[in-house]
């Protein structure tokens, strides 16, 4: 019995690694492929060099065409991922007081509303969200990606946030009332504080959506000066598939970073949040 | 006034009572709108009125100069006589049926592996962690990731594989077979989100029914189909029903890898409608074409508040499944 469990323990170990090692090497891969010249067996490095990465001192260059340089293009990835954060977090933490606290007429109209809306992925609205930023013209601008991709994740990020009021203890309040609070002093200076975790999950959240965003740059945005590290990199790949994946690597891999950082950072809470995301 | 009313309360009855009358007092619409208010715009414009533009862009002949052409069901009409529309329409099919199949069983069986016959947590949580990495990354370099797998030339690391095991030629994998390209990267990724949310189902089994199971004798056999599936009933019809929907409007990945190529193999029914879009710039073809998605869509989710009810989907933001 005990031998035989051993063994089935050593099987299921097999299957795993044999499973998830793709992945790792894969990701094994990114890494050294940016920092050699040449690979044997698709990922053993013999030559080390520096030169994949030299997207960061220099212009690439392809022929006579040359891109942009990396850094304008990261600064536009930061304002992005940022801004959308800010607003996420502020705009669902004002609904998710409302929401969670005040029993206001229409509360559960919102509510309903929001749940089928939900359901609905806007990249099936990007048609109509292309004509929506032009009426307000906010093509070709990283504002206008923002304003979409926050309105579009709001209602997730509410109910998260709902979620995490719903916890706090009504005692709280019926204190804060008696000493004289108003509604909005209450939420300030007696809410917030008890909220961190459920502000930080908010923000790790929208900040990696924002930071990975592709389809709303890639659409909305036609100007090389506002284009993002994803939209820059589908380009790069667009041009030097074939050509050099060296350089395709070190400039993922510099993509990559930041996400890396905040996953080793955020792990466990990420593994909760990420149930609500849209991902097939 | 104010001052009085909390005061007089306070006197004759207990706090919860004076919040209590406060709160009435103060829950107007109006004194909600300074907090739902952002909200509301936000949502609206981007939204709600999107969906409804979608539907009434359907019924025109819009195009790349934005104007209004109504033209009835013309779009529609046209529609229904695509060839192409019909080719895709079967690769969606397709293309959600077995990526949702690997998507909730691959994903079942990670977490059955990571969550419960690996006891050590640490090692469950460490295979975890691999599963969680292409989920975590930026879809332009999980397609990067792909591309290079799958480099027709010997530097790809799948030809160079099977060249060096069997000595065989290498081949273009995208071009020869690509919608099991684009199923099995999308069902990665999917499988991890399986993983995650029956794993917590998973842990959040009383510990007792293990225990009393294997008291009786039990194989391990027994425990997964008698005790950890009918306590994964209800998160294994969530994740088959949301990931349904997820995948039938979700299109990012395919964009990034195969571009619904080549000759339209492996393009489906939200690609089709972005490529009419922003490829050949006919808004209202591309419009009707999403409307099938929004009534898919609508139906999804009024399906989801039926079998799940109304008040498990407001909880859902704690994500205790």
């Amino acid at each position: 019995m005990r031998g035989n469990r051993k063994l089935s323990m050593a099987l299921l170990y097999t299957f795993l690694i044999l499973v998830s090692l793709p992945i790792v090497v894969a990701y094994l891969w990114l890494f050294a492929s940016s920092f050699s010249s040449k690979l044997i067996f698709g990922i053993v490095p013999r030559e080390l060099t520096l030169r994949n990465w030299r997207f960061l001192w220099s212009e690439v260059k392809l022929g006579l065409t040359a891109f942009e340089s990396i850094w304008p293009v990261t600064l536009n990835s930061i304002i992005l991922a940022g801004s959308i954060t800010i607003l996420e977090v502020v705009v669902s933490l004002l609904a998710g007081f409302a929401l969670s606290r005040m029993d206001f007429p229409g509360r559960n109209l919102i509510m309903k509303t929001t749940i089928i809306l939900h359901a609905f992925p806007g990249v099936a609205l990007l048609i109509a969200l292309f004509y929506v930023l032009n009426f307000f013209q906010l093509l070709d601008s990283i504002m206008g990606v923002v304003l979409v991709k926050v309105a579009l994740e709001l209602p997730m990020a509410t109910w998260m946030i709902k979620g995490f009021y719903d916890e706090i203890p009504w005692e709280l309040e019926w204190a804060a009332y008696i000493d004289g609070c108003s509604k909005f002093q209450l939420w300030y200076k007696i809410i917030l504080p008890q909220l961190k975790p459920g502000i930080s999950a908010v923000s790790i959240f929208a900040f990696l959506s924002g930071w990975s965003e592709f389809i709303y740059s890639y659409t909305f945005l036609f100007n090389s000066e506002h284009y993002t590290l994803a939209v820059f990199l589908k380009n790069l790949i667009g041009d030097f598939r074939f050509l050099d994946y060296g350089l395709l690597a070190a400039a993922g891999l510099f993509y990559l970073l930041p996400v890396i950082v905040f996953f080793l950072i955020s792990q466990k809470s990420l593994m909760r949040i990420n149930f609500g995301g849209i991902k097939g | 006034m104010q001052y009085y009313m909390q005061e007089r309360s306070l006197a004759v009855s207990s706090a919860k009572e004076a919040a209590e009358i406060y709160t009435k007092k103060h829950n107007s619409f109006f004194a909600a709108l300074p907090f739902i208010g952002p909200f509301l715009i936000l949502v609206i414009l981007f939204y709600l009125i999107p969906v409804i533009l979608t539907i009434a862009m359907s019924f025109t002949g819009m195009d790349f100069t934005l104007e209004w052409k109504f033209k009835g069901l013309a779009n529609y009409l046209k529609l229904l006589g695509d060839k192409n529309a019909r080719l895709v329409a079967i690769n969606t099919i397709k293309y959600v049926v077995i990526t949702l199949i690997i998507n909730v069983g691959f994903g079942f069986v990670l977490a059955v592996t990571t969550a419960y016959f690996i006891k050590r947590e640490n090692m469950g949580l460490l295979f975890q962690t691999i599963w969680m990495l292409p989920r975590m990354t930026p879809a332009v370099i999980y397609a990067l990731l792909w591309l290079w797998f799958l480099d027709p030339t010997e530097y790809g690391m799948l030809n160079a594989l099977l060249g060096n095991l069997f000595g065989a030629p290498p081949r273009d994998w995208i071009l020869t077979s690509p919608m099991p390209v684009v199923i099995i990267a999308n069902g990665l990724i999917g499988a991890s989100l399986g993983m995650v949310v029956f794993s917590a189902a998973i842990k959040s089994i009383p510990e007792a029914y293990f225990h009393a199971a294997s008291v009786d004798g039990a194989t391990d056999w027994d425990i997964i189909r008698y005790v950890v599936i009918p306590f994964l009933r209800w998160p294994i019809m969530f994740m088959t029903i949301w990931q349904t929907l997820s995948l039938v409007t979700s299109y990012e990945y395919i964009l990034l890898i195969t571009d619904g190529g080549p000759l339209n193999k492996s393009e489906v029914w939200a690609l089709y409608s972005y490529h009419k879009a922003f490829g050949s710039y006919e808004f209202g073809y591309g419009a009707a074409i999403s409307v099938v998605l929004v009534a898919i869509a609508v139906i999804i989710a009024l399906i989801m508040l039926k079998v799940f009810g109304y008040d498990a989907l407001m909880n859902r933001g704690k994500t205790k499944v």
